[in-house]
């Protein structure tokens, strides 16, 4: 043996350092491409959306289109999004009358005759509240609101018991008949974290549904809610509801 | 002196809650889910659940990385910012390539309609037509081309 002290520490220290280099390269391969690593941080994003009630048609894409990406139940009173239609007699403003033919899907065939009162259409969905009554009744913790506002629901660990339904001020859940476990909008939550549009905002072909990133300071939201009157529904309910909407009328309810 | 009289009870006892205490942390461990409470009171791997749903609709960008011809047909008409799937329906199995069959084309006038037919819920400004008025038994595309509407005869 002639290697000396010396040369055993210079050859130790050299495999150390090639092993740790080996080590941090294996795992970026691990990561993959940077395309495909998951980059999405709830932290950065807070979502809401704004429904511009004046721009709405009634056309019903945004229903056909919920069912479709969501899976939703083809029958009527399932819905995770709807239209309803408003006609308000101008000397009784307090009962309008309302109706939604399934939902909206099919459009509103029956019209009002033209000239008396006041007709319109508005979108309904899951307002994403900020302290939303459904995830407070939750006995199980099967419904929540992730760190960037949305209210998702654990199907798996739903027990079905239908308190959150109830508590719904807005009437956005359902019970899906398949699982027998809640159901309603997840904001396309599988869409928006992938940066694409939900399926409603997608469809909406005069775009009254637009989703919009409170934490994003480019978003165009902003400059909307400085210069527009937006109202949520059911203010005084004090839910925090994240679906703002121009236009609204005062009898919406 | 005997410091501890009857010391033995003790020792039972605490045997006692040692015992309740292993079965409590075994019961725990077994009935509460891996991820439950690390970002509230929820299971954190249901977002995960949520996330891993396949996508339906692909996207208007999807459509615009082939279909730049459309894109460059609409560039100037009215239905330039309608998205491609609103009126083709949702094509993220053709857009992926995993779907081979091409696409159906809609059917245009019951299509048309849904926006377009007369009904006084609509804003005063947005192009409404009374259908039986307008086309009598005629269809929609006779004149109006889908991705640019304005008549070309």
């Amino acid at each position: 043996m002639d290697s000396t002290r010396r040369d055993f520490l210079i050859l130790g220290g050299k495999m150390f350092v090639m092993t740790g280099i080996a080590a941090a390269a294996f795992e970026h391969v691990l990561a993959g491409t940077p395309e495909k690593a998951d980059t999405y941080n709830t932290a950065d994003h807070w979502w809401a959306m704004l429904i511009d009630v004046e721009k709405c048609v009634g056309s019903g894409h945004c229903v056909r289109a919920c069912k479709l990406e969501n899976n939703v139940v083809d029958e009527a009173y399932f819905f995770r999004t709807w239209v309803e239609r408003y006609h308000v007699d101008p000397l009784d403003m307090n009962h309008p009358i309302v109706d939604s033919p399934n939902g909206g899907m099919d459009g509103f065939p029956e019209t009002y005759p033209d000239g008396k009162g006041k007709t319109f259409f508005v979108p309904k969905m899951c307002n994403h509240c900020v302290d939303s009554p459904c995830t407070q009744v939750c006995p199980v913790g099967a419904t929540f609101q992730t760190n960037d506002g949305v209210v998702l629901i654990d199907k798996d660990y739903c027990l079905g018991c239908r308190y959150c339904v109830q508590a719904c001020p807005y009437g956005c859940r359902y019970i899906d008949p398949r699982t027998n476990t809640a159901d309603k909008c997840t904001l396309c939550y599988h869409r928006i974290t992938k940066g694409l549009q939900p399926a409603c905002c997608e469809a909406c072909p005069t775009g009254a549904r637009q989703l919009a990133d409170l934490k994003n300071p480019s978003d165009p939201i902003h400059e909307f809610l400085r210069t527009h009157a937006v109202q949520v529904l059911k203010p005084q309910m004090a839910t925090g509801a994240k679906i703002y909407y121009n236009g609204l009328d005062g009898s919406v309810r | 002196m005997k410091r501890f009289k009857d010391v033995e009870h003790l020792v039972r006892l605490a045997a006692l809650f040692a015992a309740g205490i292993l079965v409590f942390s075994i019961a725990r461990a077994q009935l509460v889910p891996a991820t439950f409470g690390t970002l509230g009171h929820y299971r954190a791997s249901a977002i995960d659940d949520v996330r891993a749903k396949p996508l339906v609709h692909a996207g208007q960008a999807a459509c615009a990385e082939c279909h730049t011809d459309i894109v460059d047909l609409r560039a100037k008409a009215r239905h330039k910012a309608i998205a491609c799937e609103s009126c083709h329906g949702p094509l993220a199995g053709h857009a992926s390539g995993t779907v081979e069959t091409k696409p159906k084309l809609p059917v245009a006038t019951p299509l048309c309609i849904h926006c377009h037919a007369a009904n006084t819920g609509k804003p005063k400004r947005y192009p409404t037509v009374d259908i039986k008025d307008h086309a009598g038994s005629e269809t929609c595309v006779t004149c109006h081309k889908p991705h640019d509407p304005r008549i070309q005869l």
